[in-house]
């Protein structure tokens, strides 16, 4: 034998012995859920700071807020540690009734204490999830005053105007408003950091599963929480792996080593698709894709540019080929589910029609424009085709490739011409992307707020007065109609080309029921989860 | 650098001095080294368009939690200012808090670093093991199916793309053939048994007398570790073969053969200890390479190593985890440099007499 493989072949001899015994992981344990993803993006795992997909998902399962909804219908909502709330005559002030007789998972009871100090708590901490709760007129300053306790199980919330009830409970419903276990939190409290440096990597909350570890970029590990007032998860454990490859996330699903697979790309998911023990769940989520076209760009800022742009996207088969299954054609800016939510969609591929708004606009030789696409497969293959459309009218598009962080960057500074991005919303309500898509109150450079519409330097006071007018209407239907009608203005005449709304695609093991993928990108839930 | 201290035969006095002094030098050349590096890094992290207080707030927050953040982080201050208050609180051992972890950045790498070093040892003994006694026979068979064989494998090694390889590898060791565990340190149901001291779970596992942690984590890090290792294989190999060909053409094995010395003698003994000083430098520039962190077969193998912690946190302009990170992979060069003078100083008795 050549000394070559004699020594390979005694090298894997040697391995052997001591390697085959221990692959023996066919599948996890019957009591525990493992799902694969990609958590780098988990920063904190404080309520009062968490902004994050997945840190989001994780507190939806571990901490119970004042409000909830029906993930099926939601319209439906409901108290978690609220039992009941009444409006002032006013409309300014909203008075809670909390739940009696539930405790955290350290045992502490909860009480309206608790309530008050998790939102005052969120106010004074500041953090990037603050405004949902400081828009309502709250601040360091006044938190204490506008947010009272009342009683034992009540307190007393108030605003600095008369908004749409289902607006503020909508609030009330975001991870930020998720209530924390005050005596446990304060424990640990130093230099008067209300617990902020010992909650962003620990656990205090009521909800179904605790917190046990999380190990960043590798893996977070919940319990079944003892003390839970629901029906108690059947999962004793439920574990996040930090899997980011979709390869490989396809291999440990058919092996059987995850029971979920969140991150598998189109092809994977086709791939999958065919194995019998493998099933697919989909759920169509609120983020949105589109294209921002920035008005300080002189072509970009005529309105049949605008316009001819919107009849330039083959919707269809990018939603169809590179984002295959994982998407749908949506076109407004409030997503499908979302109070008032516009469901027309008027644009499809249309060279001829765009030839003639850019004629119309003197634009008829078409003209350059560059970019700015962030470097991950979705939105790379997105911007290639739309590339390939746009040539087919005379326009040239050079993609500027960069990374996430890099592409934000230069987009928040409105150095961009065109930029290629994906947009969720921060709560339930329509206001949250109203508040950015049609409100711009100030367009000049130093303006103190900065929504999408400020950073594509759209100037609309007319459209800012309609969101304003609607975040106030208090009659659900009438603040619907409302909605509708600024949508269908933004569809035709504002600088988004909004493509795309999308659907979450979860591939599961037979063997796992009960899981639910919810609108929200906090929603998906796996309390109820059961494997035969 | 790399200047080991030595006592000579001058007296206690005077090799106290000289110790004194080279110890000296070599204090201020790694001193220096750092500094270069976190300068650099520093310079480096501030120039790339990525702002960074995104990594802290987001891109929802508010204006005013923006302002306040980029106060906070002293990013109103001029470069100079940021680098003097970064190295200041460093030489207090502080080394700053990670955004993307929320740990403190020396937290992080006690726990990244020793996944590294794990699976760059395993894959450089591995490469070791494997590629110097190849590289030996290549030489030895020049020009024959052995050294084409050694050739194709070292080329094959050298350029097919890593991920693509490792891809391959799960797919045929692990989900085909079932040899080895997939991605990942352990298996879920082995986590916790054991007591994290060093880090690195298999010398915890055996300290503890975990077996069944052990075996686990070893089937876990092979694969990885074995495609990092036919890497530096493909590497070390091919250097052996080089040095071993200019070893064989010298004269003195000319004579050793008309001695009539047995040619394994000749081989190992003699050659390839001549070979062996540069190839201590190939070996320890290929392990320090591996303990920068491989991103690729991280990423792959879901392995929470070095690579994959400065990637990321480069990515986000995490600037004190790339700072921390910076450091300790300049560590591992003065380290591995430092390792190599011994090591020349004892397989080379010139450089011995030089002292």
């Amino acid at each position: 034998m050549n000394p070559i493989l004699r020594l390979v072949a005694a090298a894997a001899l040697a391995l052997m012995p001591v390697v085959a015994p221990t692959t023996v992981s066919a599948e996890t344990p019957k009591d525990t859920l493992v799902q694969a993803w990609a958590i780098d993006d988990i920063i904190s795992l404080d309520p009062a700071e968490i902004f994050e997909f997945t840190a989001a998902e994780i507190a939806g399962n571990s901490y119970d807020r004042l409000i909830g909804y029906d993930v099926n219908d939601v319209s439906k909502i409901f108290g978690v540690i609220a039992e009941s709330w009444t409006l002032s005559d006013d409309g300014k002030t909203l008075s809670f009734t909390i739940k009696q007789g539930r405790k955290f998972a350290s045992g502490n009871p909860i009480t309206a204490a608790d309530a008050v100090f998790s939102l005052q708590r969120a106010v004074i901490l500041d953090k990037s999830p603050a405004f949902i709760l400081t828009q309502f007129g709250l601040s360091k300053d006044n938190v204490k005053d506008k947010i009272r306790q009342t009683g034992d199980y009540s307190f007393d919330f108030e605003m600095d105007n008369t908004y749409a009830p289902t607006f503020v409970l909508y609030c009330m419903t975001a991870t930020v408003a998720s209530v924390v276990d005050q005596k446990l939190v304060m424990e640990h409290e130093a230099d008067g950091d209300l617990g902020y440096n010992w909650l962003k990597t620990n656990y205090a909350g009521s909800g179904p599963f605790t917190i046990k570890d999380w190990r960043a970029n590798e893996v977070v590990v919940m319990e079944r929480n003892p003390n839970y007032w629901g029906p108690a998860p059947a999962m004793a454990r439920a574990i996040y792996r930090h899997l980011p490859e979709p390869a490989t996330q396809r291999l440990l699903l058919e092996k059987g080593d995850i029971d979920v697979a969140r991150k598998l790309g189109p092809e994977e998911i086709k791939a999958v698709s065919a194995n019998p023990d493998v099933k697919i769940m989909k759920g169509v989520k609120g983020s949105i894709y589109y294209l921002g076209l920035n008005q300080k760009n002189e072509n970009l800022a005529k309105p049949q540019v605008r316009q001819a742009l919107k009849y330039l996207v083959d919707y269809s088969t990018i939603a169809e080929t590179i984002l295959d299954g994982t998407v749908i054609v949506h076109q407004a800016f409030l997503p499908r589910g979302f109070l008032g939510a516009l469901e027309e969609t008027p644009f499809a591929l249309d060279v001829d029609k765009a030839k003639a708004l850019l004629a119309e606009a003197g634009l008829e030789n078409g003209f350059s424009v560059t970019m700015d696409t962030r470097n991950t497969p979705d939105i790379t293959g997105i911007a290639q085709a739309i590339q390939q459309t746009f040539a087919l009218a005379g326009i040239t598009l050079e993609i500027i490739p960069g990374d996430g962080k890099q592409t934000l960057t230069k987009y928040r500074a409105r150095n961009h011409d065109i930029y290629i991005g994906r947009w969720g919303p921060d709560y339930q309500d329509p206001h949250t992307n109203a508040d950015t898509f049609a409100r711009n109150p100030d367009n000049s450079d130093d303006a103190k707020s900065k929504p999408l519409a400020w950073r594509n330097a759209w100037d609309i006071p007319e459209m800012t007065k309609q969101a304003d007018a609607a975040v106030l209407e208090r009659d659900a239907a009438k603040r619907a109609e409302m909605y509708l009608a600024i949508q269908k203005e933004h569809q035709m005449t504002s600088p988004f080309v909004i493509m795309f709304q999308e659907i979450e695609v979860a591939a599961l093991r037979k063997n796992v029921n009960g899981y639910v993928i919810g609108p929200s990108f906090d929603d998906n839930r796996f309390t109820g989860v059961t494997k035969d | 650098m790399g200047v080991v201290p030595t006592l000579t035969g001058r007296g206690r006095f005077g090799a106290l001095w000289t110790f004194t002094l080279a110890l000296g030098r070599f204090v201020a050349t790694v001193a220096l080294t750092f500094l270069g590096l976190l300068a650099v890094t520093f310079i480096i992290n501030r120039v790339v368009p990525i702002d960074p207080v995104l990594a802290w707030v987001g891109d929802r927050a508010s204006p005013q939690v923006y302002q306040r953040v980029f106060l906070e982080l002293g990013l109103d201050r001029p470069l100079y200012v940021q680098f003097w208050m970064y190295l200041q609180k460093a030489l207090t051992g502080d080394f700053g808090t990670s955004v993307l972890t929320a740990n403190p950045v020396i937290v992080d790498i006690a726990r990244v670093f020793p996944a590294t070093l794990e699976l760059a040892t395993i894959g450089t003994l591995f490469g070791t093991v494997l590629g110097v006694p190849m590289g030996v026979l290549a030489a030895v068979r020049q020009g024959r199916a052995t050294d084409q064989i050694v050739r194709v494998v070292g080329l094959v090694g050298y350029s097919a793309p890593i991920f693509w390889l490792g891809l391959m590898a799960l797919l045929v060791f692990y989900a085909r053939l079932g040899w080895t565990a997939g991605p990942g340190r352990l298996d879920i149901s082995y986590d916790y048994i054991v007591t994290p001291k060093t880090g690195l779970i298999l010398l915890d596992s055996a300290l503890q007398r975990q077996w069944g942690v052990f075996a686990n984590a070893f089937s876990h890090i092979a694969l990885p570790a074995a495609l990092l290792g036919y890497y530096s294989m493909a590497y070390i190999s091919r250097m052996t073969r080089s040095f071993m060909l200019n070893e064989l053409a010298q004269e003195y094995i000319v004579t050793a053969r008309v001695k009539g010395l047995a040619e394994w003698r000749i081989i190992w003994g003699h050659a390839l200890r001549n070979a062996a000083v540069p190839l201590v430098t190939v070996i320890a520039l290929s392990y320090a390479n591996l303990l920068e962190g491989s991103v690729l077969t991280e990423t792959v193998f879901a392995w929470p190593g070095l690579g994959q912690y400065i990637t990321n946190s480069l990515q986000n302009a995490d600037m004190n985890a790339v700072l921390g990170g910076t450091l300790v992979i300049g560590a591992v060069f003065v380290g591995l440099n430092t390792l190599s003078d011994l090591l020349y100083h004892q397989l080379d008795p010139r450089v011995r007499m030089r002292r």
